[in-house]
């Protein structure tokens, strides 16, 4: 099994907090591994981590390592947006960029280097329907994308994520503020899409986890407790935190 | 318990109720004694001719000088505290967003020159003038007004841009966008409504006031035809009518103001509806 995503020993403080105690992590290609873990259990630092989105946050210490490709992405001359736009990031709410539907998409294929408004149009048209979108807005493709359902506003958060062309998606909760139906499509559209992407997924839904994870790193307390193949993971579980978990004692 | 919560609710509900009446009502009088008064002296004449001979004595003419000089001082220096203002300000929101202390230390120094009198403006207009070899000119009275209406334009964009949700920011970061484009093409655009309210407010305080073009704009029966020439403004206009001792110059004043009230009112009017035709685009929550 190739491994994507290597983590060595990252740690990361909050202030003097420690949010992240030591994480070893490997994340397999082309599979989908879901982070596990009840709130407040440092999913989404170690997702954000990934990405490099700590950055932003002043408060935030980050040391350790996570190879991509063999480049640990913390070195110093390392190019950081080239590095975000080999991630496509769907995060808790859907944010869709204040612009039109189209320009939506049409704004991160101008960033990964698509030129020419013919070519664009057409690759607009192509992920929107990848999103299972497009028969809804085909003809709003004018209108600002604020005005469509959070459920719609994820999908084309999921359009613009593949329009930069990644190898990985990164997916903090994608489906928490969904109805029940757009969720289920992300749930199967990363299925489907998988043989092409590297999927990391972050979770507090067990039912979700089970669903759709190939691998599953289980974190309780900012630590890593378990991690591994997902049959084994939910069949055979090897620590007690984890079966306590799997039980509902935590949640 | 639930009585005194109730009688709370109904003391803090008349207080508020008091001290809203009590604002509308000082604002009427404002508005009713303008308009009472300026109304009276008001004439197609006053509005489109500039001052003759004797004006100031009460002969005829008008206060067109002061209505153009007016408008294009504080146009003047909107735009140009809009183009240095709001670079800053997105500096502020999007470079330096790590630099907390930093950020909040500029908005502590921008709060306090925010409270800066206007005539400090003018006299500090006044010095660097000197020290430029710059004469009384519509060019100083746009730089001073500039310099005083800067720190609004800069904080109150700033409040605006603060509110930008970070994921809005994770999320275009993600997309492999670099800081710029962040400013330029998101915040902007997710804050157009709060920028077009911080112009405002910079324009009202900018044709409104008198005491930083004082020194720096001078006055002037002439229409403005050069950035190097003294240029009228309203403000002065009414002080110079209000301490005439005739009657009907007097009056002018009142139909000055009525004419510098009604500028605020369509300016601001105007870009309300701007706002909202923007604000659609704004992400609904």
């Amino acid at each position: 099994m190739e491994t994507a995503i290597t983590i060595k020993d990252l740690n990361v403080f909050a202030g003097k907090t420690q949010i992240l105690h030591d994480i070893n992590a490997e994340i397999p290609k082309n599979k989908i591994t879901v982070i596990l873990g009840p709130s407040g259990c440092g999913k989404t630092t170690l997702l954000k981590c990934m990405n490099r989105l700590t950055d932003l946050y002043p408060e935030l210490k980050v040391s350790g390592e996570i190879l991509i490709n063999d480049k640990n992405i913390f070195d110093p001359g390392a190019d950081i947006s080239k590095l975000r736009q080999s991630m496509g990031l769907l995060s808790q709410r859907p944010y869709p960029l204040p612009m039109t539907i189209y320009n939506n998409i049409a704004y991160a294929l101008k960033l990964r280097g698509v030129r020419g408004k013919r070519k664009q149009s057409i690759l607009v048209m192509d992920y929107l329907k990848q999103a299972n979108l497009y028969d809804e807005v085909r003809k709003r493709l004018r209108e600002p994308a604020s005005r469509l359902s959070i459920g719609q506003q994820q999908r084309l958060c999921l359009a613009r994520g593949l329009a930069v062309n990644p190898d990985i998606i990164l997916a903090d909760e994608p489906t928490s503020a969904l109805d029940p139906i757009s969720s289920r499509f992300i749930d199967e559209k990363f299925q489907e899409i998988k043989p092409h992407f590297t999927i990391v997924v972050v979770t507090h839904v067990l039912r979700q986890a089970r669903r759709i994870a190939d691998n599953v790193i289980f974190m309780y307390m900012g630590e890593v407790i378990e991690q591994g193949p997902a049959t084994e993971f939910f069949e055979n579980p090897r620590e007690e935190k984890t079966k306590s978990y799997l039980e509902g004692m935590f949640n | 318990m639930k009585r005194t919560l109730k009688a709370e609710e109904t003391f803090f509900r008349i207080l508020m109720n008091l001290t809203t009446g009590f604002i509308l009502i000082i604002l009427g009088i404002i508005i009713y004694s303008v308009f009472e008064k300026g109304m009276k002296a008001m004439s197609w004449e006053m509005l489109t001719s500039v001052p003759s001979g004797g004006y100031y004595y009460g002969k005829g003419g008008g206060i067109l000088n002061a209505i153009v000089g007016s408008l294009v001082l504080a146009f003047g220096a909107t735009i140009l505290a809009f183009l240095i203002g709001l670079p800053v300000a997105l500096y502020m929101n999007v470079f330096l967003v790590r630099r907390k202390k930093l950020v909040n230390l500029i908005r502590f120094i921008l709060d306090l020159i925010w409270g800066v009198p206007s005539i400090v403006y003018g006299a500090f207009g006044f010095t660097l003038m000197v020290f430029i070899g710059l004469q009384t000119s519509l060019l100083a009275g746009i730089i001073t007004v500039t310099l005083f209406i800067l720190p609004i334009m800069i904080r109150s964009m700033d409040e605006i841009l603060r509110t930008v949700p970070m994921g809005l920011s994770e999320a275009t970061y993600s997309l492999g966008s670099n800081k710029s484009e962040l400013a330029f093409k998101i915040f902007t655009r997710q804050s157009v409504s709060g920028i077009i309210t911080a112009v405002l407010l910079s324009f009202g305080r900018a044709i409104g006031d008198a005491a930083s073009v004082l020194f720096t704009a001078g006055y002037t029966d002439n229409l403005p035809n050069s950035l190097m020439e003294p240029v009228a403004t309203l403000p002065l206009s009414i002080f110079f009518q209000l301490a005439s001792p005739v009657p009907e110059v007097q009056a002018r004043a009142y139909a000055s103001a009525l004419v510098l009230t009604v500028i605020i009112l369509i300016v601001s009017l105007f870009s309300r509806g701007l706002g909202k035709r923007y604000h659609k685009t704004k992400i609904n929550f």
